[in-house]
């Protein structure tokens, strides 16, 4: 499977995520969250930045099912999902992801008609990653 | 002429159109090809390689200036220009060589495409080479090829606005119809129906097979002189009427989840300035060459270049509006959904043959053809005149 490779910018973010934090980059002048990361803040020009956690809850914005050709170790797992999730407290901010059956569950574990655009997800982490899982009542 | 509008309208023509047969695999090589396609571009012009002082060609080209400025005998280059963004760039190339000879900075421009994917390897498939700075954000989920990011896209659009799948298939059927009609295009004697359509594969859900382009080899070229110029030319002037580059404000490629609004791609602010720029407006346009990597793109254009409103561009599709005869017949050539897929450069040449007439699905009289380039990636277009 393909890891991240993350750019400088990006680069908290997925230390954060292996600590098992979602963060999202924010202005320190400003207050204004970004995504995808990046040096400065384009509503106040700042390059002063802080990385503010989030709740993890989230809402499925649109998604895919992936069939092959694909990459070998993605050929096996498919089809699979690939949502992105807006996040609660920040809707325009927009993460692409898996969901998955459970935490630590592989991609493609969760059958893909059971993903619904609008459906209420839960961010968790594996191995560094972000992943979703439905949302418990 | 006001200063800063209308610099560039009708200042500037294609005079010459070439290229290289369409194929799942040829056996010449990418530069080979480009010459080939080149020097029948030039041919068809009426003008010497030698006057060729003005190059132009976008990202994902393997053929460098040098290579084929020394291959095809051209004379001393003063300007080119590569411009980025792979498949939004084809409609630019014409709009620089267009700056470039009305400011004076050359005479006799060349734009080209010479391209091997249909034998030829797929970024997507490589896995140390990255795409620009979305990739650390969506391959290790899984979101690989240009079709999955493009099916999330066109998820969305679906959901919002009740467009259904009948919709993309009406492009697709439109697309394959008018290759049909075009002995060069790959699909030339293979008709679609809408069985075959919703019988087909998944590739990524929403997409199906014909929802994707063709990986094609081959390539091809145009010849942009002045208008002036243009007069003395072999063939009669297609005129450039208006151009436009567009990468909107907080834009973040195709993978473009990441704005307010991301169902309103560059398509939209191209088209405000291509329109501020022109005489014509969207009902003036006979004919339409829309970038079609993808079904849902042309969906998109269609609403971004104003010839419906937003939303409604499943509904603009219904009724044949696509096809010979209808509100606005599109990809007359087939497109690269079923002529080839050669990074949308088939469509400025089929934009200036349905201008000089000679189109194998001919609108009768057309005299203003849109021209776009990639949707969904910072993006370009032409409107053309006769
Ligand atoms: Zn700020």
């Amino acid at each position: 499977m393909l890891r991240p490779v993350p750019d400088t910018d990006g680069a908290p973010f997925w230390e954060y995520a292996a600590q098992g934090e979602l963060r999202v980059q924010a202005c320190a002048a400003c207050g204004e969250l970004r995504f995808p990361p990046r040096p400065c803040c384009p509503h106040c020009q700042s390059f002063e930045s802080a990385w503010r956690p989030m709740s993890g809850r989230g809402r499925v914005w649109s998604y895919v099912v992936a069939h092959p050709p694909l990459l070998p170790d993605y050929a096996a797992r498919a089809p699979y999902d690939v949502v992105v999730v807006e996040l609660a407290e920040a809707p325009r901010i927009r993460l692409v992801g898996n969901l998955v059956g459970g935490a630590g569950e592989p991609l493609g574990s969760l059958p893909p008609e059971s993903v619904r655009i609008g459906a209420r997800v839960q961010a968790v982490f594996h191995d560094g990653l972000v992943q979703w899982v439905p949302e418990r009542p | 002429m006001a200063a800063g509008s209308g610099g560039l309208k009708d200042a500037t023509a294609l005079v010459g159109i070439g290229q290289t047969p369409f194929a799942k695999r040829l056996p010449e090589d990418e530069r080979t090809l480009a010459c080939r396609a080149v020097l029948a571009a030039l041919d068809d012009a009426g003008i010497t390689p030698g006057e060729v002082d003005a190059l132009a060609s976008y990202t994902m080209e393997e053929t460098d200036e040098v290579e084929l400025a020394k291959a095809c005998g051209f004379g001393d280059l003063t300007f080119f220009s590569k411009v980025g963004f792979g498949g939004g760039g084809s409609c630019a190339t014409v709009a620089h060589l267009a700056a470039a000879i009305t400011a004076g900075q050359a005479s006799v421009g060349v734009a080209w495409r010479s391209r091997k994917r249909g034998s030829g390897p797929r970024p997507w498939t490589d896995t140390t080479v990255q795409l620009p700075t979305p990739a650390q954000w969506t391959r290790p989920y899984g979101l690989l090829r240009p079709a999955d990011e493009i099916a999330m896209l066109t998820r969305r659009y679906l959901h919002e606005y009740g467009a259904t799948r009948d919709h993309l298939f009406n492009v697709a059927l439109a697309c394959r119809n008018r290759a049909n009609q075009n002995p060069a295009a790959i699909m030339y004697d293979r008709p679609l129906t809408r069985e075959m359509y919703m019988a087909s594969r998944w590739i990524s859900e929403p997409l199906c097979l014909f929802d994707n382009c063709l990986e094609t080899d081959g390539a091809l070229a145009c010849v942009v002189v002045s208008a002036e110029r243009a007069r003395d030319c072999r063939r009669t002037p297609v005129y450039v009427h208006s151009v436009a580059q567009s990468l909107p404000a907080q834009h973040h490629g195709m993978v473009n989840y990441w704005n307010d609004d991301p169902l309103t791609g560059p398509a939209w602010s191209a088209a405000r300035h291509l329109w501020k720029h022109s005489d014509l407006a969207p009902e003036d346009v006979d004919v339409a060459q829309i970038y079609d990597a993808f079904t849902p793109l042309v969906l998109l254009s269609l609403e971004g270049y104003g010839f419906c409103g937003r939303g409604e561009g499943g509904a603009f599709t219904e009724g044949g509006a696509l096809e010979t005869g209808g509100l606005l017949p599109v990809n007359t050539g087939g497109g690269g959904l079923s002529e080839a897929y050669v990074h949308g450069f088939n469509l400025i040449n089929e934009g200036v043959r349905q201008l000089r007439g000679t189109s194998t699905a001919q609108v009768p009289g057309a005299s203003a053809c849109l021209v776009t380039a990639g949707e969904g990636v910072p993006t370009s277009a032409l409107l053309l005149r006769s």
